[in-house]
């Protein structure tokens, strides 16, 4: 074989690739349309669509599973080599990066002309957090919000009937439970590497957490100091253990066994719960709504959305997928499916919803649910925070000097983000 | 230009076309990424590339963090390479003792930990050095040692992740060491007891020197690949507490693959490339000073 023919047929098999990246070849009049999945939520949605495409038999979806771990490079690499699916389930804190990359569909016009995605039955909190710099790039499918698990038994045993709706209420009971306990247990659960709860505890504050519409950090605003401080005290007073999540081991048993009495955590653990504890306290746990400084306060705002690729050639058809996973009855499934918390109202006034005692504290909460800054950077900046609160907890650094050291690391992350914005107005 | 010459490059050019294309060229887009501040932003728009000459290196330079993860990597080199090849050449000893019983076993079993999954030993390790249920704190616990906090303590999680290195990697170093020392003719030991050598001069002046050059080649080996640790506190620790396991590549991998700096990541690169040379380097000097290699 000579060096041309292998050029040749290197040439040939690239141009191959090509094509069959960019396009699948279809029967003429029906449209094929790629739509990328999570981990569970692509298993489920093979239980959904064959009724869509019942429904419109014109349309084939073909899913695909990306692992969450590998999701985001992929969909990143995917983004620079332009083989992005047509539809995409997408986590909502993602959504400021991909509208960086202007690799998202608005779907403001869409969402005002459609008699089944209504803004007004959504939760404020959520559907915020799918619209960037005024854009809505997203529509949300499921939310995932943090509040507290807590053990009935133990809140009782140290005089406590209901459980807390302040911070102040929080601290005594988690004193008065630290006391009853003894030294070896503890009276709330802080995993030292998840940001989670400090994020939710600063977000229920007035003061954003980033300031000049994200262009540096605002963390020695009174929010975060607060939060921070409340957060310090549980491990200065030995209510939290100083630990990390890959010290506990696993939580469920230690959970069951009472090693501490307040989780803060998220929808997916109804589940687990129900399956890995113990019988013997199968009925000494609940959930309630995350308590504030002030009264019941705000939390997180997770979760996943559908989002339309802007390079995609099935735009409504993709659109027609995304209204049908809305429908309300179609949510309820899937979250008997999954345990994923659906995003509208509607939905949760059906019956499988409305009877689930430990679902009740997720409805009160997510209308309380906040977004968070809607910058590219999130990600890094909250990963920063909890080093932060880290280096408070278990280092040296002093609590009153915290924020404005986290503030001068935050500002150097969006040192480039200014630039474009300050380049983008002066052109 | 003979025709011997001509079919010299016709033989080896596939080969170094496949070198130049598949390892010289990313190196060298890499070094030219290290200049620049290719980011999210970028891969969005090249208009918002900005070229910055040495200024990623200088930011690293600057950064207290990058110096933590270069200190832990040396830390961690200085402790763990010592440690494994004194293993692996103690255990290779022992195997290759005429006293020993059972040698493919041992051979076997001592290798095993090299081809086991890390993430599956971490699990084990995991369980191994938990605080309240660990079986090494049990263990210490009878002998009256205080438990240690051995993954939540900032100054006791770097040395189980040695240890944890350490194990897992004995093995590999420890079958090139044994089969030099089964290549010592077996007259140079012989003739040295003859003379009335004790064992231990015939370990000092007949073993070690017969394995000089190996020595020094399974040390260049593990500088440089203890030099690249990341697995180990990825499993373990995720770089905590309180970073105190955040090496050199884990520092990268965050900046590349977690945030996507990959002008950054790119100069991390390189100054670690920079590390590693210097430290081999070193070690071959050493090596030809004593006239092993």
């Amino acid at each position: 074989m000579s060096v041309g023919t292998v050029a040749l047929r290197i040439v040939a098999l690239a141009a191959l690739a090509f094509t069959a990246g960019s396009c699948i070849r279809s029967e003429p009049g029906r449209t094929e349309l790629r739509f990328w999945l999570m981990g569970r939520e692509a298993e489920v949605i093979a239980q959904l669509l064959p009724e869509f495409e019942r429904e419109h038999p014109d349309i084939h979806v073909t899913v695909q599973q990306l692992p969450w771990t590998a999701a985001h490079a992929k969909l990143l690499t995917a983004f620079a080599g332009d083989t992005l699916p047509d539809l995409c389930q997408l986590g909502n804190t993602w959504i400021p990066e991909f509208a960086a990359l202007d690799a998202l569909e608005p779907l403001d016009a869409r969402v005002a002309s459609s008699s089944v995605v209504q803004a007004a039955d959504y939760f404020p909190g959520i559907w915020e957090t799918n619209r960037v710099e005024g854009v809505l790039r997203g529509v949300p499918w499921y939310v995932d919000t943090r509040l507290l698990f807590y053990r009935t038994d133990l809140l009782r045993a140290a005089g406590f009937r209901a459980p807390p709706t302040t911070w102040d209420e929080w601290a005594r009971m988690m004193a008065a439970i630290k006391a009853h306990q003894g030294a070896s247990r503890y009276a709330v659960l802080f995993p030292l590497n998840e940001f989670e709860p400090l994020l939710a505890l600063s977000l229920q504050g007035d003061s954003p957490l980033l300031s000049g519409g994200g262009r540096r950090g605002n963390f020695e605003g009174p929010a975060f100091r607060q939060a921070l401080a409340f957060y310090v005290e549980s491990f200065r007073r030995g209510w939290a253990p100083k630990m990390s999540n890959t010290q506990v081991s696993n939580v469920w048993t230690e959970f069951g066994r009472g090693f501490f009495s307040f989780y803060v955590s998220g929808p997916w653990n109804i589940a687990e719960f129900r399956k890995r504890l113990p019988p013997g306290v199968q009925g000494d746990w609940m959930t309630a709504p995350l308590p504030g400084p002030h009264g019941p306060g705000a939390s997180i705002a997770g979760g996943s959305s559908l989002v339309i690729l802007r390079d995609s050639r099935h735009k409504d058809a993709a659109w027609r997928v995304i209204e049908y996973l809305s429908r309300p009855e179609v949510q309820e499934r899937f979250h008997q499916l999954t345990g994923n918390m659906p995003p509208r109202r509607t939905t949760w006034a059906r019956a499988s919803l409305a009877a689930d005692p430990y679902a009740r504290a997720f409805r009160e909460q997510l209308e309380r649910v906040k977004p968070a800054p809607a910058v590219p950077e999130w990600e890094r900046i909250v990963n920063e925070m909890q080093a932060v609160a880290d280096e408070v907890v278990r280092g040296g650094l002093a609590i009153d000097a915290a924020p404005a050291e986290l503030d001068r690391r935050v500002d150097a992350m969006l040192e480039k983000r200014r630039w474009i914005l300050d380049h983008r107005r002066a052109s | 230009m003979t025709s011997t010459r001509l079919a010299a490059w016709a033989f080896a050019g596939p080969a170094l076309a496949i070198i130049a294309g598949f390892f010289l060229l990313p190196a060298v887009a890499a070094l030219a990424l290290s200049f620049t501040d290719f980011d999210l932003y970028a891969l969005a728009s090249l208009r918002n590339l900005r070229f910055v000459a040495l200024g990623n290196y200088a930011a690293l330079l600057r950064d207290p963090l990058f110096w933590q993860a270069l200190g832990h990597t040396v830390y961690f080199v200085a402790v763990g390479v010592p440690l494994s090849i004194g293993l692996s050449l103690a255990a290779a000893l022992l195997l290759a003792s005429p006293l020993a019983r059972a040698q493919a076993f041992f051979r076997t079993a001592l290798f095993a930990p090299v081809v086991t999954t890390l993430v599956a030993v971490a699990v084990v390790w995991r369980y191994l050095f938990h605080t309240r249920y660990g079986l090494v704190n049990a263990a210490l616990g009878h002998v009256g040692i205080h438990s240690i906090d051995w993954l939540g303590d900032p100054h006791w999680a770097m040395p189980t992740i040695i240890l944890l290195a350490v194990w897992k990697n004995f093995g590999y170093n420890m079958v090139i060491l044994l089969a030099a020392l089964q290549a010592i003719p077996a007259e140079l030991y012989e003739s040295a007891r003859m003379d009335g050598a004790t064992a231990w001069q015939r370990l000092r002046h007949v073993t070690l020197p017969s394995l000089g050059p190996v020595l020094s080649l399974v040390s260049i080996l593990t500088v440089a690949g203890y030099f690249q640790l990341f697995a180990e506190p990825y499993v373990m620790t995720e770089g905590g507490p309180l970073r105190s396991t955040v090496s050199v590549l884990y520092y990268m991998y965050d900046q590349g693959f977690k945030w996507w700096s990959f002008g950054m990541a790119s100069a991390v690169a390189f100054l670690l490339f920079g590390v590693v040379l210097l430290a081999t380097e070193a070690i071959v000097r050493f090596a030809r000073a004593r006239g092993a290699a």
